[in-house]
């Protein structure tokens, strides 16, 4: 699967199919500063991610 | 994963609500929560006319989203500051999203553009007075959302700070014992003196994940980008923090920052009668601006001559 992630933007890739609790871990990232999106729609940390997806890792931080 | 409410397939867990939503009911519940806030606050009616501060980001043009949709009279403010390349993105952001759902609903977009002001944008302004730029973007920021509210009449200013900033926050003034600035972190600041504009926090309730979920479903075009002058700021190791201890413990934010304010609701000296008496006596016209200030000339005019001066 494809991943976008930002601040900084870069892309990475990772065998699927998996869950996206597993990806955050594999990325180590905490769910709670990021949203999974596939196309336009979001993903909660029990979905599946097939192997062919894109997906963007959105940050939710912000500096404030 | 299903939403609670409803049996359609959820769009985002919630973990310290024990629940979780689809698209409609999340933004059913958003909703929902900010009215509970404007209430519970006494932030404003639906007869008062609001400036909400918008930079382009998802919180500002969520709240502004948010306060439309639920018919307040919702103008926005925008500080163009300045700083190549983000401001453009985040200034276009704004213009799109007044254009395509602001106007429909009779709300207008005023902008302010600092180099136009100051001649010279945020970053330049800095090295000029020997400043953070994070500081001298906050004393602006501030300085010009209270003048624009206070001299064309809004109610109230409203400004997109979530559980998150705040709880971000409580942890930095508390590691500090800032005690007069626990003092004033209230979702509601009074208008308390003449030239003071009464200021509201109505996504309080919200964290920022469930306000950046609200955007996505509602599909609000926001500059998902951070500002590159925020990189290494002392929020997001309290936000990082945080959010660890809330992945231990869901609700570690919401605790820490209710808890807070079921505090200062049984302090005196933080009631809005007794912060208004509290800026009667402390506060005085600036020389230079009239706008309120401890000191005789308040900080941005201060700011704004030695960057004159820098430049001499």
């Amino acid at each position: 699967m494809k991943i976008h992630l930002s601040h900084p933007t870069r892309d990475a890739e990772l065998k699927g199919p998996k869950r996206v609790a597993d990806i955050f871990k594999e990325l180590q990232l905490i769910p709670e500063a990021f949203l999974i999106i596939r196309g336009q729609d979001l993903m909660t940390e029990d979905e599946i991610v097939a192997d062919g997806d894109s997906i963007e890792v959105r940050p939710v931080i912000s500096g404030g | 994963m299903k939403c609670r409410k409803c049996p359609q397939r959820a769009v985002l867990g919630m973990p310290r609500h024990n629940t979780a939503f689809c698209g409609p009911c999340l933004t059913e519940f958003v909703r929902a929560q900010v009215q509970k806030a404007i209430k519970a606050q006494a932030m404003f009616s639906p007869d008062d006319h609001i400036l909400v501060a918008v930079s382009g980001g998802k919180d500002s043009l969520t709240l502004w989203e948010i306060l439309l949709k639920l018919g307040y009279r919702a103008d926005a403010l925008y500080v163009d500051l300045g700083i190549a390349g983000y401001s453009e993105r985040s200034h276009e952001k704004v213009e799109r999203f007044a254009r395509d759902v602001a106007e429909s609903c009779g709300s207008k977009l005023i902008i302010h553009t600092v180099e136009e002001d100051a001649g010279a944008g945020i970053k330049e302004l800095a090295t000029l007075v020997k400043r953070p730029t994070c500081s001298t973007c906050g004393t602006i920021k501030r300085y010009q959302f209270n003048r624009v509210a206070w001299e064309n009449k809004y109610d109230v200013m409203a400004t997109g700070h979530n559980l998150d900033d705040e709880a971000a926050r409580l942890l930095g003034n508390v590691l500090q014992w800032q005690e007069e600035y626990l003092q004033k972190q209230s979702p509601t600041l009074p208008a308390s003196v003449e030239g003071f504009s009464k200021k509201v926090k109505p996504l309080y309730r919200m964290t920022e994940r469930e306000i950046a979920a609200y955007a996505v479903v509602n599909r609000i075009d926001y500059l998902v980008e951070e500002c590159p002058m925020a990189k290494g700021a002392k929020m997001l190791v309290y936000k990082d923090v945080l959010n660890r201890l809330e992945m231990e413990s869901p609700g570690t934010k919401h605790r820490f920052y209710y808890g807070f304010l079921d505090k200062q609701k049984n302090t005196a000296a933080t009631s809005s009668s007794s912060m208004t008496a509290m800026d009667q006596t402390t506060l005085l016209p600036c020389t230079t601006c009239a706008q309120p200030t401890t000191a005789g000339t308040c900080s941005f005019c201060r700011m704004m001559a030695r960057a004159k001066s820098a430049t001499r």
